[in-house]
């Protein structure tokens, strides 16, 4: 079998909150030991409500937080969070969840793009550029927004420049934490697809965190489960939304609230039945 | 008789590029004890509307219309006196970000009695009472510990319940619910949804629900008028809506629904012409 782009094995995070004279340090333990792995071009969702762990867990495998114990392997090689190099940087980016403050209001357009580049490769600024131009198109924007400022972008816009910055490195994986939660219904369509053509063309393999099922029924090809730190289930989307096992993730899909006609119907014969 | 009825109502705003139209001749009626969703994506004027009837737009901001009454009372003609004793007391509002909207620098506790004292008079032990009682409507058990907590102490759920029993403090005949769920997780959002409706049902108030989510509207609304770029496109019952859309851009929202995706890509809004259902 070919080697997994990434490979965690026992995550664990604690968080310690500074203790007093006579209190205590309170330890939080934010992720509780995940261990799974990825194969190239698939797409993982981890799923779970806010306070889950599950941001946790992105920060850890993007190399911004280390863990506190734990192993993360990428393209088969051990990193360490606290020295990260070039080349490891390049294998792994994120996109975060609020487009609105994830870009730097003072800073142009074509400079967020080109800026991956300047700090972790040696081009030249003339083949900066041409890069940055291309990758503009390839997210469905133009040449003729490289010099202009993310305040004269709308949400959609802006959440297209904060992928096309996290692809100018030619990651191995992208880290997705919660990309369209922030976005219109509308919008939300062309993100997702804008991110199914990207994985097409580049064969990207995506960490895909949201809290929303309709989504991850959309776009994943495995999903997994977290509540308090735990992962509760993982499996196929299929195995997971076709038979959940865990009594959480039950609950998570009564939650989700039905679309269809026939549970409206449903629902109004239940307030006429009250009613009278 | 509708408890509210807006007929041909414009809000515009003053820009640098002009008069910009938010919001261009729409109509609005509810009856008492109704839910009534209000479907949009952002900028197509359905908070604009709503916070029109609340009074609560900036200066820079017109707001004309034909007719804005509310139990028989000329909401435009009324003097901004006049206008307090109802807005908060029959009219309430919950807004959008319930951590953003309660005060930062007050008690819950503070906030809540606030409201009991300037509309009904209550004031002391008899307010506190019946704020616990409040808060213990909403599903906060321990109210009267919670009482003391400030705004950030407490997670989004529970500012979004405060605001929901800040909103229903003196018992309202119409509220008016502005994205009350979107910041928040799909098992709290659930709780919220089953609280409104509950108090709806209960207390026989007409709910005007805002939102993007049509999810949402499916499991909370009896009527929906779907609103774009400050246009009314469609109104219909929430069954009808859902079964055979008569605009174009119902038609589009209803498909850019993850589950309802057919193939490998989704339809976005922009693959589609939009024109308002005919008869509206």
């Amino acid at each position: 079998m070919a080697t997994p782009v990434l490979e965690v094995r026992d995550l664990k995070r604690d968080y310690i909150s500074s203790g007093g004279f006579l209190r205590p340090a309170k330890v939080n333990h934010a992720v509780k030991g995940v261990s799974f792995t990825l194969q190239k071009g698939k797409t993982l969702a981890v799923v779970g409500e806010s306070g889950c762990g599950k941001s946790t867990l992105a920060r850890m495998i993007t190399l911004i937080d280390p863990p506190t114990s734990g192993e993360i392997l990428i393209d088969g090689m051990p990193v360490d969070a606290k020295h990260v190099t070039r080349e490891m940087r390049q294998k792994v980016q994120i996109v975060f969840q609020n487009p609105y403050g994830s870009l730097n209001p003072r800073q142009k357009i074509g400079d967020v793009l080109s800026e991956p580049l300047l700090l972790n490769t040696s081009m030249s600024s003339a083949e900066r550029r041409d890069k940055a131009m291309a990758m503009l198109v390839k997210v469905g924007l133009g040449p003729e927004h490289f010099n202009r400022y993310p305040h004269m972008f709308s949400g959609g816009q802006r959440q297209r420049i904060a992928i096309a910055r996290a692809l100018m490195l030619n990651p191995s994986f992208l880290v997705l934490d919660e990309p369209v939660s922030a976005l219109d219904l509308s919008v939300q369509a062309q993100i997702l697809n804008l991110l199914k053509d990207l994985q097409d063309e580049f064969g990207l393999t995506y960490v895909f965190i949201s809290h929303d099922l309709s989504v991850v029924r959309y776009i994943a090809d495995e999903v997994m489960v977290m509540y308090f730190g735990d992962v509760v289930e993982h499996g196929t989307r299929e195995a997971v939304f076709g038979n959940p096992q865990h009594s959480y993730t039950q609950t998570l899909f009564a939650a989700t609230p039905k679309a269809d006609v026939q549970s409206i119907k449903d629902r109004l014969a239940k307030k006429a039945a009250l009613a009278g | 008789m509708p408890l509210l009825d807006i007929k041909n109502l414009t809000v515009s705003f003053d820009t640098s590029a002009g008069l910009f139209k938010a919001v261009d001749g729409i109509d609005v009626s509810v009856d008492a004890r109704e839910v009534l969703a209000i479907v949009g994506e952002s900028g197509s004027g359905k908070s604009v509307a709503m916070l029109a009837v609340m009074g609560l737009l900036p200066s820079t901001a017109t707001v004309t219309a034909d007719k804005m009454e509310f139990e028989g009372l000329d909401l435009l003609k009324m003097s901004a006196d006049e206008k307090r004793k109802i807005i908060g007391k029959d009219i309430a509002m919950i807004f959008q970000e319930p951590v953003a909207s309660l005060n930062p620098c007050f008690t819950v506790g503070f906030q809540l009695e606030e409201v009991l004292a300037k509309h009904l008079g209550m004031t002391g032990r008899a307010a506190r009472d019946r704020a616990v009682e409040l808060l213990s409507l909403v599903g906060i058990k321990d109210g009267a510990d919670r009482l003391g907590a400030f705004p950030h102490q407490m997670s989004g759920g529970q500012c979004q319940r405060v605001m929901i029993a800040m909103a229903i403090a003196c018992n309202p005949k119409l509220l008016i619910a502005d994205e009350p769920t979107t910041a928040l997780d799909v098992t709290i959002q659930k709780q919220i949804l089953d609280l409104l409706v509950r108090l709806q049902a209960e207390h026989g108030m007409a709910l005007i629900m805002i939102t993007h989510d049509m999810g949402v509207v499916a499991e909370t609304a009896d009527r929906v008028i779907v609103q774009y770029k400050g246009r009314k496109m469609e109104e219909a019952d929430v069954l009808s809506l859902f079964e055979a859309p008569k605009s174009n851009y119902t038609r589009a929202l209803l498909s850019a629904l993850p589950e309802n995706a057919v193939g490998d890509r989704l339809p976005t809004v922009s693959d589609f012409v939009f024109e308002p259902a005919p008869g509206v």
